[in-house]
This record gives structure tokens, sequence and C-alpha cells, in this order.
């Protein structure tokens, strides 16, 4: 670093400070931008509706409400849709990864034809607009008796979900080397302990990834929680806020609460496991 | 070895639970919906064939091309934003200090739930206690708009928030692509006495352009297909101010029960999308991809 700088700026240095100073200031506000917004939300979530709608939206709160979040956890149902969420998001990812290593390990190596055709088959799932295939998605699991029915949300998250899964672990899979997997086919293992015992162990790193990345897509979900369930006991937290909020449009302190508990695992995962979230973002899109 | 590893029947047993799955949920669905679009139905009894009624009801329906208008208007606003992504990716690779926690802090929203973040604009934007009109009126502004409520701003007021939403995504995409262009071509431009603008202009834009590329489809794609985020803050109002064609075609499906026509738009937007994300690859295509 201190070497680019050198040799860029040796007679002109004053000046490139000042441009480093003006870029700095130009990042620094777009973060804010980026940050503040929540800020604002976490201090309005723990007021009362006295300092909300009589004080300044940008004075802190002057004690606390923490019974903000009490409240909207109990009597807003809001523990139900955090837990239909929790347990909906965990099944869908286990499922969609389990499939998708199932299929990205039968195409890189196992030997048959159709391997290209059938990938890029799920590669095209990718492109397929969600909006486009609801009605008849309702139609189906009408038929299915599957309407306001959790399965119904988990096998769409997991369809919608797999073509990316598969092609993040795909980039992984074809770096991975195969003389393990072949030394285990000379001692007469068989594919499945291969796969199990063997393979799936090597691709932690990107199954974390694909992981991660998942649980975000299911969790904010709303468009299949909306359409096909219709009853309190199977909503998941996004369309549980809005109908929430639905009820109580002007208790901003109950409504922060509430908004806050539907990002805070996000926000705790985030804190923990960034870099594995960037990578995923990263990677899913760039190649589409 | 060959043996093992070209087992039919495994190959079956791994591949079809998947593969069933996408057919019935993902291919099957998008073909039936251009089906759908040929009946009048109202989503339980009886489906009766009309032909192409719909779609002609389709092509003199106002309210869906002010719908497609906005869909359009929010595409070409996406693109455009993607230039300042650009800069600022381009800064932020440029080995400046704290550029991985400032990525980070970009990205945030982008997690967030799109209902999540409607609600939270919807509390930002609100007339009286919103965090901009109490900023706007303390820096001395008279009678500042009524944002959400106003039909000429709404849809500008949305997209600001899809700013928000976004930002991060996009910084993120470029700020990889350009770590992977290899030191050595932008030392040997330095050595040739390039300045850093000539250097992102001349050498790294050219050289990520296959990945800018595939940021104008995603950007005019992602646009086209907004849903969520306009049904909660707005549901397409005030008087349509801010329909799109995904919440004008959820409204016909769902709230009326017109699922014939609704699955008309449902199909007409899964054309345009595939013919915009062919244009765009074509209008965007270069000779080559730039191989370093």
């Amino acid at each position: 670093m201190a070497q680019t700088q050198d040799t860029v700026g040796k007679d002109n240095s004053i000046l490139t400070n000042v441009g480093m100073g003006i870029l700095y200031i130009c990042l620094i506000i777009v973060a804010v931008f980026q940050i503040y917004p929540l800020v604002w939300l976490f201090q309005f979530s723990l007021k009362s509706n006295a300092e909300v709608f009589g004080m300044s939206p940008f004075a802190l709160p002057q004690e606390p409400r923490w019974e903000n979040y009490v409240r909207v956890w109990t009597d807003g149902n809001i523990n139900l849709y955090f837990f239909n969420s929790v347990w909906i998001t965990v099944v869908s990812v286990l499922l969609t990864i389990l499939l998708a290593s199932f299929v990205t390990f039968a195409i890189t190596r196992m030997n048959w034809k159709l391997n290209k055709l059938v990938l890029g088959l799920f590669m095209v799932g990718l492109m397929v607009p969600i909006h486009s295939a609801i009605i008849p998605l309702f139609a189906f699991f009408l038929d299915l008796n599957l309407i306001d029915h959790p399965l119904s949300i988990i096998l769409s998250y997991t369809a919608f979900n797999l073509p990316l899964t598969i092609m993040i672990l795909l980039g992984f899979y074809y770096t991975l080397p195969r003389e393990i997997e072949e030394a285990a086919v000379m001692d007469g293992c068989s594919v499945h302990r291969i796969f199990f015992q063997i393979t799936l162990p090597m691709t932690t790193p990107v199954l974390a990834t694909t992981a991660i990345i998942n649980m975000i897509y299911n969790w904010n979900e709303f468009i299949f929680v909306n359409t096909f369930i219709s009853s309190d006991k199977f909503k998941t937290l996004t369309v549980g806020i809005q109908n929430f909020i639905g009820q109580y449009l002007t208790d901003w302190g109950a409504i922060g609460a509430t908004l806050m508990i539907s990002i805070i695992p996000i926000l705790i995962a985030f804190l923990i496991l960034s870099n594995r979230i960037v990578e995923g973002i990263a990677a899913g899109s760039v190649k589409g | 070895m060959n043996k093992v590893m070209s087992n039919k029947a495994v190959i079956a047993l791994y591949v079809l639970p998947a593969f069933i799955l996408i057919v019935a949920l993902i291919y099957g669905p998008i073909l039936i919906t251009g089906y759908y679009g040929l009946m009048d139905w109202d989503g339980i009894g009886e489906m009766t064939f009309v032909g192409l009624e719909n779609y002609s009801q389709l092509i003199q329906d106002g309210q869906f091309w002010q719908s497609a208008k906005h869909s359009f208007l929010l595409a070409f606003f996406s693109t455009l934003s993607l230039v300042p992504y650009l800069a600022i990716s381009l800064i932020l690779a440029g080995k400046i200090k704290g550029s991985d926690l400032l990525r980070k802090i970009y990205l945030i929203p982008m997690l967030l739930s799109s209902v999540a973040i409607a609600q939270l604009w919807v509390k930002i934007y609100d007339p009286n206690n919103g965090m901009l009109n109490s900023f706007l009126t303390m820096v001395g502004v008279e009678n500042p708009p009524s944002w959400l409520a106003d039909t000429n701003l709404v849809l500008y007021a949305i997209f600001v928030a899809i700013l928000w939403q976004y930002a991060g995504f996009y910084i993120i995409i470029y700020y990889a692509a350009l770590k992977g262009i290899p030191e050595t071509l932008v030392e040997a431009a330095k050595i040739d006495g390039a300045n850093p603008i000539q250097i992102a202009y001349k050498i790294k834009v050219p050289l990520i352009s296959g990945v800018i590329k595939v940021t104008v489809v995603l950007a005019i794609v992602g646009s086209l297909k907004y849903f969520d985020l306009i049904y909660v803050m707005t549901g397409g109002g005030p008087n349509g101010a801010s329909e799109v064609i995904a919440s004008y075609m959820y409204k016909k499906a769902f709230d009326t029960f017109d699922f014939g026509y609704g699955s008309a738009i449902a199909f007409f937007l899964l054309i345009i999308t595939l013919v915009v994300t062919w244009i765009t690859r074509k209008l965007t295509a270069s000779e080559d991809e730039v191989q370093y």
C-alpha cells in the first residue's frame, strides 16, 4: 500500500490526500444511509406512543421500553410466527442441501450420458420468475389438499432454491480432488458410503455457505406463505408481522419491536458468518 | 471404478427426487400458466376455454399498461443506479482501509425481508412522525410532501427503498469481480504512467464487462419482478400510481379471483422476462469475453 501511494502520488501528495478524504466522506455517507434507518428502527422500538407522537423522531428513548418486545412476543402471536419461521426454514434448508448435494454428486462424480442436459435443466430454473408459477402452484396444492399446510411452502422453497444451491455446490465439487473417492472405490466402497462418509464431509465449507444463503432466502420469503397459508398456526414471521401491523397501525413501539424481532436472527447470523454470506452472494450471482 | 460410479439405479435415486420437484413445482407451473391464460376461471369452479380473450383484454387494459410502465421505469432507474455502485466498488477495491467493514455495512439491508424493509420505510416516509419529513422540517422545508400518498412521488419514494435494499448486493458482486483482476495488469499500467481514473476506466471496467452484463440483466429482470416491497409498502396505490406488473397480476388472481386473467398477465411477465434477458444479453454482448 505505502509503495503504490508513493509511486502514484509523489508529486501531488496533498492533492491525493484531499482526494482520498473526499472519497472517504462519500463512502461514509453511503454507510450512514445504509445503517441509520436500522438504528432509528431500534430507537422507536423502545419508545412509547407519547414519545413517538410528541417528540422529535431523532430523540433517544427516554427510558428504553423493553416491554414493547415482551408485549408483542406473547400478545401479538409473534412467538408462534417466530417458531414457525425457525422450523420451516431449518427443514427446507436441510432438504434443499441434501437434494442438491445428491444431484451435484451424481452430475460431477458419476458417469452417465445425460448429465450435462440435466444440469442445464436445473440451471434454467434460475431464470424463472416465481410470480409466473404462483397461480398453477396454488391450484396444484389445492388439488393435493396442501393449501394451508406447511408442506406446500417447504416443497416450494426447496424447489426454487435448488438451482442456486446446485450452482454454488458445483463450483466447489469441480475443485475437489477425486483421488480419495477413487481409492475408496478400489477398496470396494459402495456409492452411498462414498457420498455420505467421504464426499459430503469434504464439502462442509460450501455447505455452510449454501445453508446460510438458503436460510436468509427462506426466512425472508413472503409470497408463497402469503398465498398458500391462511391459518395463524402455520404463518411465518414475514406474513405474521404483516397481519400484526395491520391490526396495530398506530402503535409504533409495537411495530418497531416486531420488526426488530424479525431481523435480529439475520443480523446475528450476519455477525457470525458475514464472510460466508458475502462469498455465497458473490458466487451465486456472478456465474448466472 | 467405472462400474460402481455408473450404477444407473443410484444415479436415478440421487437425481430424481430433486428433478421431480423442479419439474412439478417450476417447469410444470410455468407451462400451465400459459394454458390457464386461455381460460375463464375463478380458481374454484369450472374452467371455460375462452381462447385469446384474456390476452386481447390485456392489450386494451389501461391499468395493465400503467403497471407495465412503472415496472419499466423501475428497471431503467435500477440500471442507472449500477453506475454509482460500480464507482463505489472501484474505490473500495482500490486498497483502501476499512473496505471490508464498509462492504459489510452496505450489504446489511439486502439480508432483511422485503416486508420488514417496506414497513420500515413506511415509517420513514410517515408524513407527520417519520424520519424524513422531520429532518426536512428541521432544515427549514415548509410543507414537505406526503411521499407515499403522493401519486407523483410514490414510485420514486419506493425506488429509494429499493436502492437501499440492493446497493450492497451489486457492490459485493462488482467488488468480487474487481478483486479477481490480476495485480500485474494494474501494475503494468501504473508503470506506463496511467492515473487511477484511467486505470479504472480503461483497464478495470473492460475487464469485468462480463460481470457488468450479468448485473444489467439482474437489475432489469429483478425490477420487472418486483413484488413484495411494493405490495407491502403501498399495495400499488394510491390510485394505481405504484402498481407494477407482478402486483397487478397478484391482485387480479388472488383478490378478485380472476385466475384466467391473472395467468395471462403472469405468462406475459414470463415472456417479457425471457425476451428482455435475451435482448440485454445481445445488446451488451462484446465481441468476445475479455480474457486475462
